[in-house]
């Protein structure tokens, strides 16, 4: 077992280290995150001219066939600067579910176009009344002239107001929270019946509700047999997100541990206080915890057996729930009245690390399925 | 950075396994597995079992006799023993003392004291806390005052763990106390048979006594048992704190309690189940932190403050898992027959075997996130030597 990094994983640590102290200053990120879009088409043209994009995927299809150990490295730097860019919903899962379960013929025609950035993907698989449930599916593919035609709602979907196109989930058959007759679908933006609802979440990226009307879809994967594949997509979200919170984690420990040393009351800086400095230890446990069972997910999250990756995401899931927020909610508190102001970055992250809380199963949801495993 | 399982890794696990199966006595496993009381003799006779297999001391060299494991060999030693329901052997000599010696000691000493430590044949204790100076350790007052080639030693130790089963004490005692409280300090092997040691059990509430007073009267150490210099005794102290590296936390003691645990688990309470997961992940952290922190890394790296953070979580977890296997015993957490879990109790158990033991270990392992500095004082070491408060 080797936890260094090689000499690859360096450079590239190296690397979008150097983007995010370059282009991430918390001022940039403010008036970035203000804008229409949310996010910056140069930084995306970027990340695509530096092989990012294509990371996770394999060589033959445009990308670098790289572990998950490599896309830690790039989440964990999109935490470090709160990077708004839509990554995650292009690059770990729309383009994890095509890598999933694509055909050869879709994998050629959409990874190498991710990976140049002329493409980009959103997984929509949540649905209102379905909360972490993936298969509580009612969106409906009704089979139609030798293809399919859908017709539903899904619900806060990543990256959607800038997504080239969606992975859909959609029952095929059975009932709506039956695990068999989930199929896969892509589908275009400008595909007739579809109309996206996007919005700003409260981490300051974006999101969108999508209400499809007969739209048609091409089928990825097999027709029925989709669970799996978004089973691994959404653990693919887990892995990623657990690094970008451990970045966030990071940024937000040093920028809370600088304050403790030179905010000064009672004449003397605040870092004086044992109180504070055991709360502040405490928040670098939960940060140095998050650490290792982000590189545990990072490296086990190519493993074959299916239940033993679900059940090494869920263990990490919820200790990055913990963590997160402990040290969001402390490094608040710690900050006294400066970290409730929304010129300060600290609440900002605060908001990403709680958003990350809410997505893909909550501490709850990921208990249940740990112990079911 | 990478996941793999080195084929030398799995045969290595299944050569442990097949040694415990062996040599492991089944009355000894049921006492671990159900938490009674061991005697000596079942913590020595495993000790002298697996020392005979020249495994008793993974952490030395190679030349020293140490059996040349990878630290993931010397982690899965462990896991397994506990996963088998082993006794912990004594920690002080093969962890303590021998990497002291090895260290600090004189040829002669350690020609005198390894082989002892190697085999099993000598059990050690540690003095370290005293009446007056707990966390506060450098304060000690323990008197070693030099005549000719002795010191005759004063004081008393306290908390010494196995004093009661132990052949020698490695202690620490001031030999000068003009300067500051660190200086002056002095690290003494004291034989436990010489005239003048008395050594007196402090029960636990919790019923299970394995700590003890030691109390040092006129006792007349041969100059020839210091270990490095006199007054130089913190040094050492020190250096044994940095590289305390043989312990796993509790992951494997863990890991072997909360298998019991779902073993338990009927189901029928699932906010029960949940918390029994909970406790699960967290272990899961605790077992890839210390993987990443310590097993990770070669052998003669020196472990810095994560020792501290592994030390404070570790004993967290440890007491959660303690307070869970009560709790599943419901009703069964009352019934207390003191000699249930001692030797040569034969009567049926009341309730489930594990049940009396389950209550005296949550009481008992209060003391974790006290002993061996309390997670407090562990915390006071984090915020000065990583954090810069």
């Amino acid at each position: 077992m080797d936890f260094d990094y090689s000499e690859d994983q360096q450079l590239l640590h190296e690397s979008v280290q150097r983007f995010v102290r370059e282009n991430y200053s918390f001022e940039a990120r403010r008036q970035l995150v203000a804008t229409e879009q949310g996010w910056s088409d140069a930084h995306w043209a970027q990340f695509a001219e530096l092989g990012w994009l294509g990371i996770p995927f394999p060589e033959e299809h445009g990308g670098l066939g790289m572990s998950g150990v490599e896309t830690m490295v790039v989440m964990e730097a999109i935490g470090n600067g709160l990077v708004a860019e839509p990554y995650l919903s292009t690059v770990v899962m729309g383009g994890g579910a095509v890598a999933a379960a694509g055909s050869d013929e879709q994998k050629a025609e959409i990874l190498p176009a991710v990976a140049e950035g002329k493409c980009k993907l959103a997984f929509a698989f949540a649905e209102r009344q379905a909360r972490y449930n993936l298969q509580d599916v009612e969106m409906r593919a009704e089979a139609a002239n030798g293809g399919y035609r859908l017709s539903g709602m899904k619900s806060v979907v990543f990256g959607a107001p800038t997504a080239d196109r969606f992975v859909v989930s959609a029952r095929t058959a059975g009932g709506s929270r039956d695990a068999d007759g989930i199929t896969l679908f892509l589908v275009d933006k400008e595909a007739a019946g579809l109309s996206v609802r996007g919005y700003p979440t409260a981490d300051g990226l974006r999101a969108g509700e999508l209400t499809l009307d007969g739209t048609p879809g091409d089928v990825l994967g097999e027709v029925d047999g989709g669970l799996p594949a978004v089973e691994e997509v959404v653990d693919r979200a887990i892995a990623a997100v657990s690094a970008e919170a451990v970045g966030l984690m990071g940024t937000l420990n040093d920028m809370t541990l600088e304050y403790l040393k030179t905010r000064e009351q009672f004449g003397q800086p605040i870092g004086r206080f044992q109180v504070l400095q055991h709360r502040m230890v405490d928040m670098f446990i939960a940060h140095e915890e998050a650490k290792s069972m982000a590189m545990m997910a990072a490296m086990r999250i190519d493993e074959e057996d299916a239940d033993a990756r679900k059940k090494a995401m869920s263990a990490a899931k919820v200790q990055i729930g913990k963590s997160a927020r402990f040290v969001g909610q402390q490094s608040i508190q710690l900050h006294g009245g400066i970290g409730m102001t929304d010129e300060y970055a600290a609440g900002h992250y605060f908001k990403r690390l709680t958003m990350i809380d809410r997505s893909f199963g909550d501490n709850d949801y990921h208990l249940r399925r740990y112990a079911a495993l | 950075m990478r996941i793999d399982i080195a084929d030398r890794d799995r045969a290595f696990r299944d050569e442990v396994r097949a040694f415990i199966r062996e040599r492991l006595p089944q009355d000894v496993r049921d006492k671990v597995r159900d938490g009674s009381l061991l005697t000596r003799d079942d913590v020595v006779d495993w000790m002298r079992a697996v020392s005979e297999r020249g495994w008793m001391c993974p952490n030395w060299p190679e030349t020293a006799g140490g059996p040349g494991w990878t630290p993931s060999q010397r982690f899965i030693f462990e896991e397994e023993s506990y996963l088998a329901c082993a006794p912990a052997p004594v920690p002080f000599g093969p962890q303590m003392v021998g990497p002291v010696l090895l260290a600090f000691g004189t040829e002669e000493q350690k020609a005198r004291h390894l082989p002892g430590i190697l085999s099993s044949g000598t059990i050690w204790c540690q003095g370290y806390s005293e009446p007056n100076s707990g966390s506060d350790l450098a304060s000690l007052g323990c008197r070693a005052v030099r005549d000719g080639d002795h010191y005759i030693v004063n004081g008393r130790k306290i908390w010494t763990t196995n004093a009661d089963w132990a052949d020698w004490c490695f202690a620490l005692v001031r030999t000068d106390n003009s300067g500051k409280k660190q200086d002056g300090i002095s690290v003494l092997l004291i034989d436990m048979s010489l005239p003048g040691v008395t050594v007196r059990p402090i029960e636990r509430f919790s019923r299970m006594s394995d700590f003890n007073e030691v109390i040092f009267e006129d006792v007349r150490v041969p100059v020839s048992e210091r270990v490095y210099d006199e007054g130089k005794g913190w040094t050492c102290a020190k250096y044994l704190l940095g590289h305390e590296r043989s312990g796993t936390a509790g992951v494997g003691l863990c890991r072997q309690r909360l298998d019991r645990l779902e073993e338990i688990d009927d189901g029928r309470d699932p906010e029960f189940s949940r918390r029994i997961a909970e406790t699960g992940a967290a272990l899961e952290d605790l077992r890839w932190s210390f993987l990443r922190m310590v097993a990770a890394k070669e052998a003669d790296d020196e472990i810095g403050p994560e020792a501290s953070l592994l030390k404070i979580r570790g004993t967290e977890i440890q007491q959660d898992v303690m307070e869970l296997l009560m709790e599943a015993q419901g009703y069964f957490a009352h019934p207390f027959i003191e000699r249930a879990l001692a030797q040569g109790w034969n009567e049926p158990p009341v309730g489930p075997s594990e049940a009396a033991g389950a209550t005296a270990f949550y009481f008992d392992w209060r003391k974790a996130s006290i002993y061996g500095g309390s997670n407090e004082i562990q915390r006071n070491i984090i915020a000065k030597a990583v954090l810069g408060l």
